[in-house]
């Protein structure tokens, strides 16, 4: 495709407009992470060498070059300390994607089968935790499941603890602050196909002799395919990634890699280690992104 | 399975034909004899209908969807609920299927209450009218969709679908998905995944509604066909007048939730029971007056905009004075100069002038619109049974409308 057919209509920029868009905001961006991920921790402003600078001439540029190591990847990949974060945040991802899942589901069903005008009212209720900051909703949570919190309050209360249960800094509050966060991001694609879904196809399958599970089996749960690939998308690459939750509601002893990221960053003041972590991670977000599209790809190659 | 089913279905409709008071109908579908029924049917008492509807109401809200309905639907009938769109007749069909429960009344099927039957264990099918395909299956697993819920064997049911798929012409697509196939196939899919099951009764909801005018009319003539070869019920909902008539041995006519009329398509024409019938099958001139007189079988209503009109009394004698005189307009004949006087005299012949204002040639037929001296505009359908206008009615031309007693249809109003 030619400069000039590219911008021969407005229409044409519109479709290009997505790849500038990448470029500036993700490209060169991650460029400057890699070139950071290549090169040495250093004492210096910035912390790391070798620099870029053109003044210096064709040569530096080239010393410079033959200055990246892939010194920190091989550090990831040798140090227990990564490899475990690196192993914790997908365990932490596929659980806590799975039961967002069993909870968003039946939600998300129940909101489409409202009567229309409820399920304008539904949607607001499930948006509107939006309203409030998101650290406001987990430091909330702190207070609720403090040494004194609501949650200890109401258990001593009905007498079903004896004693205040220790909920803060444990995987279980962090489970819960996860899934309480992603909810909305598994509620609204899953949602948003469910209520496309002609209702006459569950009619129909009922008419042929499915019973209700069988209807949903066969029926409502193939057609929400879509949505469900969706929202497990929306929910488990974010998750990976996640750092407030972890930092803030799980115990200390064992991080998870945005965690671990940010110790390298802010910590150790060491930027490298740092970029290598978030392009290993990067790489391995890769792959269920591209298992879907390669889904995608087969459910349309069938057709 | 076979020949007693076979025979009771027999038994049953011509039982039913014997006690209804339904005129025979010349024009109706040929008595074939259906081949051994498919379906078992349980036996009924001989004046027991396949299906029985007594009394049934639906409401939504406060508004009465279906408003006491009652019918009586005999084993192998092809009968169809007929109505504008809102007057009941999808939410009628939607509570044999089981998707709405009645708020009063009962549903017999083979003189067992199914209302609160579900509809998966309902021995009932329908058809959808955007068909309901299951968009992430084939051809073969929407057909065999109901086969394996009921635990058919594998083989038969690689058997019966084959069978379904010969049935409605779809062999060599049974692998395709819905979204590659045209609309007609769509509709095949459909019918064959609802027949698979060999259901007692089946329902289709506007069938034919998506498909362009040609196609509709060929689908017609095949349903029909596939009825009576399979000597199977079906009951179909339509808001076209025009494929209740040619697809139905009987038809109801719904309207705001009631049925009307229940009748065979020449009766319902010929002899509508009120006037909102009369104007929603077919067209219809009509004239309001007061009866004057009885003369023998004869009715004279004089009306404002036709004069005197003598009219055949109908079968259920006129109580009221105020009526209305029906007349399709291919009843009402066009002449130069009307039929010879002394004959009009004998045969009572109704006799009206005006003036052609409107002539529509529509192939087969000619419309005419003639403008009354009194100012009434009526139409006229004239047949073209030649190829030459001779008979043809030119603009302005003075002419003569006649019409004999039995034309008329009288209605209360």
């Amino acid at each position: 495709m030619s400069a000039r057919r590219i911008f021969a209509r407005p229409a044409r920029f519109g479709a290009i407009a997505p790849y500038v868009w990448m470029l500036l905001f993700f490209l060169v961006p991650f460029g400057f992470v890699l070139k950071i991920s290549l090169s040495q921790t250093a004492i210096a402003q910035p912390p790391y060498l070798p620099l870029f600078d053109p003044t210096e001439g064709w040569a530096a540029i080239k010393a410079a070059f033959a200055a990246l190591s892939l010194d920190n990847f091989r550090l990831i990949v040798s140090d227990d300390l990564y490899v475990l974060s690196y192993l914790r945040s997908l365990i932490v991802a596929v659980v806590s994607t799975a039961i967002l899942l069993l909870i968003g589901y039946p939600i998300a069903y129940g909101m489409a089968r409202l009567p229309r005008r409820w399920q304008a009212v539904a949607m607001i209720l499930v948006i509107v935790p939006f309203w409030t900051s998101f650290l406001i909703r987990i430091y909330a949570w702190i207070n609720i499941l403090q040494h004194d919190g609501l949650l200890n309050q109401i258990l001593l209360a009905l007498h079903l603890v004896s004693q205040p249960v220790v909920w803060l800094s444990t995987d279980s509050a962090m489970y819960l602050g996860i899934v309480y966060s992603y909810l909305p991001f598994m509620i609204l694609p899953l949602y948003a196909t469910l209520t496309k879904m002609e209702p006459a196809l569950e009619e129909a399958a009922a008419d042929l002799g499915a019973s209700p599970l069988h209807v949903f089996w066969l029926v409502t749960f193939p057609l929400s395919l879509p949505g469900v690939a969706a929202g497990v998308l929306l929910c488990f690459i974010p998750i990976v990634g996640e750092f407030v939750i972890p930092d803030l509601l799980a115990g200390s002893n064992s991080l998870m890699i945005g965690q671990t990221m940010w110790l390298e960053f802010f910590t150790n003041k060491d930027w490298p280690v740092a970029s290598a972590v978030a392009i290993v991670l990067l790489v391995l977000l890769l792959a269920p992104l591209l298992l879907y599209d390669r889904l995608q790809r087969r459910q349309l190659e069938a057709r | 399975m076979g020949g007693p089913a076979g025979n009771m279905a027999e038994e049953a409709q011509d039982n039913g034909a014997a006690t209804e008071p339904v005129k025979p109908e010349p024009h109706a579908l040929d008595p074939v004899k259906p081949e051994p029924a498919r379906l078992a049917l349980p036996a009924l008492p001989d004046d027991m209908p396949l299906l029985r509807i007594e009394g049934v109401v639906k409401k939504f809200g406060s508004f009465r969807a279906v408003d006491g309905v009652s019918l009586d639907i005999r084993a192998g009938e092809f009968f169809a609920l007929l109505g504008p769109s809102g007057c009941g007749k999808t939410t009628l069909l939607r509570m044999l299927a089981g998707f709405e429960t009645p708020d009063e009344g009962r549903i017999l099927l083979s003189g067992r209450d199914i209302v609160q039957v579900l509809p998966h264990e309902r021995p009932v099918n329908m058809m959808f009218q955007n068909y309901a395909l299951f968009p992430h299956l084939s051809v073969r697993d929407n057909i065999a969709f109901g086969l394996k819920r009921a635990n058919m064997p594998r083989a038969d049911i690689a058997a019966r679908v084959a069978e379904m798929v010969a049935l409605v012409k779809l062999e060599g697509l049974e692998k395709r998905r819905p979204e590659q196939l045209s609309g007609g196939q769509k509709q095949r899919v459909a019918l064959a995944r609802s027949l698979a099951r060999r259901p007692q009764v089946l329902l289709l909801d506007e069938p034919l509604a998506a498909l362009d005018k040609k196609l509709r009319e060929s689908t017609q003539w095949e349903l029909m066909e596939l009825q009576r070869r399979l000597g199977m019920t079906f009951i179909i909902v339509t808001h076209d007048q025009e494929e209740a008539m040619t697809v139905a041995s009987r038809i109801g006519v719904m309207d705001a939730g009631r049925l009307d009329q229940v009748a065979g398509p020449r009766e319902l024409y010929e002899a509508p029971r009120s006037r909102w019938i009369a104007e929603f099958v077919g067209d219809v001139n009509l004239f309001d007056g007061q009866v004057e007189s009885r003369e023998g079988p004869r009715l004279v209503v004089s009306t404002r905009e036709a004069g005197t009109i003598v009219a055949a009394e109908p079968r259920d004698p006129v109580t009221k004075a105020a009526v209305s005189v029906a007349i399709r307009p291919e009843k009402l004949k066009l002449s130069r100069r009307g039929p010879v006087s002394d004959a009009t005299a004998a045969r009572s012949i109704n006799r009206l002038e005006g003036v052609v204002t409107d002539v529509s040639y529509l192939g087969g037929l000619t419309t005419y619109k003639v403008k009354l001296d009194s100012g009434a505009v009526v139409r006229s359908s004239m047949a073209n049974t030649t190829r030459v206008d001779i008979d043809a009615y030119s603009l302005s031309q003075r002419v003569v409308v006649w019409f004999t007693p039995d034309d008329c249809v009288v209605l209360e109003q």
